[in-house]
């Protein structure tokens, strides 16, 4: 009888399980097969029969609506499923999109009157001027709560900033349809880079009578979506970890897209990510940490730099108290105290380079084809010898024979083992200095940062537009970035006559730039450059031509086929 | 026995209440704000943002609002994860494959872990009785993501019997995430059951049993088994909480849409609502596990009353 009741509830058990199992599980994948050992083909135009690309990300879609969009995997599904009037080509050039053609600017460089492309949204609907005009209006509505519509727009779009602070109606930005095909927008200065901002997904159009139905549901999930790029996102449920991409037929130059579908999987752990690049299930695989070092000289090993600069931020007051770094030559120091070529080459090891500038080497151009970092070429250099001196002197102008400085960093992997190498290199070369390193995640810093409660911050910023000015205008006093009571009044000056007076004259521009870059780094050691972020990923030989963008969304798969599978 | 039920039911309530309260002033005073990574928002529009999300009220208002919301099953909507999405919708689509694997991992393992426990006990002694206790030594030490990552490296991307990662497989995905996490349970069972068995077997009424001719397997199965359940029983809600705990990683290392790695993340960018919707679900299974085992003790040993005086 007491056998039988121990018997039923293990009997139970076995069979609940056996439910569950056959319950469980969800939809099978019909993605495609893929061989183990596909050979690598160079036969650019052979197009496979079957265009599928398997592609993975780092973390979930946190939003898809265009106005409250701020990360990465956002901005990437935009760039591949949505089009503004410019898009970044091969060369990460912003080429006209939907813009048929280059706008008519008026003399003074404040109104810029574009034409718009026949081409529809994937209901079949065209896409109208107001379409821009609504999207913008949205973006920059305070009571939308978007994260980058008045950052990209005030200052810049005419009555932006007292829209942003509810002292405007939204009506009065400065951005009209003059009818269906015409988009006038007014400027409050003019803006060099104006054409690289357009292709920038809060700049992209939104359907009014698609947002406006959809209510409270818009961009909840990919039914709830309406697309005008070359590809549309289907299958995604608003916070899964998988989602596809699908040929997008109403696409204006759907002839260019060879892609027919994009299987996206969200894989965190790096290991699973490589461990599915080589069982065949995945096309390309990002790698980081040990596996950029472990597969060094693979061959189908891929190598980007990223317009990505990390540095220190030297905190001069904190909590509202100066501290030893308000002393120059302690920050000079500091920034000549590290080798930047060793913690490249051994401790991240993923293409990175050292970084002796803020401007990024590699990412604009002036209108001779030079990179900008030609004209100020290295700023701050690695000199054991000479930080020692400088941090010598700092201390004696200070009155004090040791300094205790803490470094507030990440709580990645990277971030530590970066962080740890960091206060080695500074304690060795620099005597009397004790590190105390503080790792905490990202939220926590950003806090930590808008009080200023910390000494040594390592940071890092990547361009929101194709300018040497997205990082120059970090450090002007009072900026959001520059929580570490740094001001110079000749930086600001350099960087106000940059924005303004010399807007319409490149030359004059750069120069005025490239000084206040200078001033900044070797006559102030505001900030310590470290690292410029390279990139590495494994992709297989039949995949061709994904381009890697160097701001906004990060790839462009409107190129990309299969060959050779 | 309804009675008692009843009680415990009062009980987990006030539980929940306690839990609930104390996570959401915790998270309070944690560092770090939902809507400090939207730092390029102005200062108008921040406020738009806090006022949606009620963070603007003083914190007995946003207290009772939650609490009083929570009493109607609402969970709010995920701050910066999701944005605007509900946390409930957010966790019933992600409960599922955990449930799948952490039942499927815990049955496995105990079923397997009893077995070799009692293999062990009654050939104590021999070399099964080392293998056993080898094995279970080996499911404690070793944590799951060490067992994760070699099943995936071995029986999927070496062997390819299962697939290496992702939920899309059915059945079949779940199964070595499954076996990850069985081999707490299995060993924790197995060392329970050795030991227990080994004691009872020794004992008295044993031997009275044997010399009244009773078989060597009605000994083993009616007599020592039942009594070494009992303290396995004990362990039950704890190796719950080990699953639990475990399936975190072993979700993230095969990409399973899964809750526990969601509530990392969500402690991480400080989600709140997701936070407090993951903390209450998991306070829930816990106290439900822990009222069942409870209840299994009266219904495996009588003599365990489950309220004073009467059964």
């Amino acid at each position: 009888m007491k056998n039988s009741k121990i018997f039923w509830l293990l009997s139970l058990v076995l069979v609940l399980s056996a439910f569950l199992a056959a319950c469980g599980g969800g939809d099978t994948d019909t993605g495609t097969d893929t061989t183990d050992d596909a050979e690598g083909t160079e036969t650019a135009g052979d197009l496979d029969s079957e265009q599928v690309l398997n592609l993975m990300e780092t973390a979930e879609i946190p939003t898809m609506d265009i106005s409250l969009a701020e990360d990465a995997v956002a901005f990437n599904i935009f760039n591949n499923v949505n089009e503004g009037l410019f898009r970044l080509d091969q060369e990460n050039i912003a080429k006209p999109a939907l813009a048929d053609g280059e706008p008519e600017v008026s003399e003074d460089g404040l109104t810029y009157t574009f034409k718009l492309r026949d081409s529809n949204w994937s209901d079949g609907t065209p896409v109208t001027a107001n379409d821009f005009v609504y999207s913008w209006q949205r973006s920059i509505d305070p009571d939308t709560g978007s994260p980058y519509g008045a950052y990209m727009m005030a200052g810049s779009i005419v009555n932006a900033t007292e829209i942003a602070a509810g002292e405007m109606e939204v009506s009065e930005l400065g951005v009209t349809a003059v009818d269906d095909n015409t988009l006038e927008v007014k400027l409050e200065r003019p803006v060099p880079y104006f054409m690289s901002l357009m292709s920038f997904p809060t700049f992209y159009p939104q359907n009014e009578a698609f947002v406006t139905e959809k209510g409270d549901a818009y961009a909840s999930n990919s039914e709830n979506l309406i697309f005008n790029g070359p590809f549309t996102l289907t299958d995604w449920d608003g916070t899964g970890l998988t989602w596809k991409m699908q040929k997008n037929p109403e696409y204006w130059d759907a002839e260019t897209v060879k892609l027919e579908t994009i299987n996206v999987d969200v894989v965190k752990e790096p290991a699973t990510a490589v461990n599915l690049y080589n069982s065949g299930e995945k096309d390309r695989a990002g790698l980081s940490g040990e596996f950029a070092r472990q597969y060094a000289n693979d061959e189908n090993l891929i190598t980007d730099l990223e317009p990505t600069v990390f540095y220190f931020k030297l905190n001069q007051e904190r909590n509202g108290e100066e501290n030893a770094l308000s002393n120059v030559n302690i920050r000079k120091a500091i920034a000549k105290g590290f080798n930047k070529q060793d913690l490249v080459d051994v401790v991240l090891a993923n293409g990175s380079l050292p970084a002796n500038y803020l401007v990024p080497t590699e990412f604009t151009i002036d209108e001779s084809n030079a990179d900008f970092r030609e004209v100020n070429g290295d700023l701050i250099e690695f000199d054991a010898e000479e930080a020692a001196e400088l941090f010598a002197t700092g201390l004696e102008e200070l009155g004090v024979e040791e300094v205790t400085l803490e470094i507030l960093g990440g709580d990645t992997e990277t971030a530590k083992n970066m962080d740890a190498y960091l206060k080695e290199q500074l304690e060795t070369n620099l005597e009397g200095l004790t590190i105390n390193l503080k790792a905490v995640p990202f939220g926590v810093r950003l806090e930590l940062d808008e009080s200023q409660d910390y000494d040594i911050q390592t940071a890092g910023w990547g361009p929101d537009y194709q300018d040497p000015m997205t990082f120059i205008d970090l450090f002007v006093t009072g900026s959001a970035q520059n929580k570490m009571s740094y001001s110079n009044p000749e930086y600001d000056a350099l960087v106000e006559s940059a924005k303004g007076e010399l807007a319409t004259d490149p030359a004059a521009r750069w120069e005025a730039m490239a000084q206040a870059e200078k001033i900044l780094l070797e006559d102030d050691a505001a900030i310590a450059p470290i690292y410029q972020r390279g990139a590495m990923a494994l992709q297989q030989p039949y995949v061709n031509d994904i381009i890697k963008h160097t701001f906004g969304g990060d790839f462009s798969y409107k190129w990309a086929y299969i060959s050779g599978k | 026995m309804a009675k008692y039920i009843g009680k415990r039911l009062i009980y987990m309530v006030i539980t929940l209440a306690l839990i609930a309260t104390f996570t959401f002033f915790l998270i309070k005073v944690l560092p770090g704000s939902p809507v400090a990574s939207a730092d390029k928002l102005s200062p108008e529009q921040r406020a738009v943002v806090e006022a949606r999300y009620g963070l603007d009220k003083p914190l007995p208002v946003q207290y009772f609002d939650y609490m009083f919301g929570l009493l109607q099953g609402d969970l709010g909507i995920s701050i910066n994860q999701f944005k605007g999405a509900e946390v409930t919708d957010v966790i019933l689509s992600r409960m599922g494959p955990s449930a799948q694997i952490g039942f499927q991992g815990m049955v496995l393992g105990t079923v397997l872990g009893i077995l070799l426990g009692m293999i062990a006990a009654l050939r104590q002694n021999t070399w099964i009785d080392y293998t056993s206790t080898f094995v279970a030594i080996v499911g404690i030490s070793i944590p799951s993501f060490v067992f994760a990552s070699l099943l995936q490296y071995w029986f999927g991307l070496k062997w390819d019997l299962f697939p290496v990662a992702l939920w899309k497989d059915g059945f079949m995905s779940s199964v070595l995430p499954s076996v990850a996490l069985a081999m707490f349970p299995l060993a924790t069972a197995a060392r329970f059951i050795r030991t227990e068995m080994i004691e009872v077997l020794g004992s008295d009424y044993i031997t009275l049993a044997k010399a009244k001719g009773a078989s060597g397997s009605e000994i083993a199965f009616k007599h020592a088994f039942r009594n070494a359940l009992i303290p396995l029983i004990t362990v039950l809600g704890p190796m719950a909480v080990a699953i639990l705990t475990g399936s975190l990683v072993v979700e993230q290392i095969f990409a399973i849409p899964g809750i526990g790695e969601q509530f990392v993340k969500s402690i991480i960018v400080s989600d709140f609502s997701i936070i407090m919707g993951t903390t209450i679900f998991f306070s829930v299974f816990l106290i439900v596990i822990i009222l069942l085992v409870d209840i299994l003790y009266g219904v495996i040993d009588p003599r365990i009353r489950l309220s004073g005086g009467k059964s």
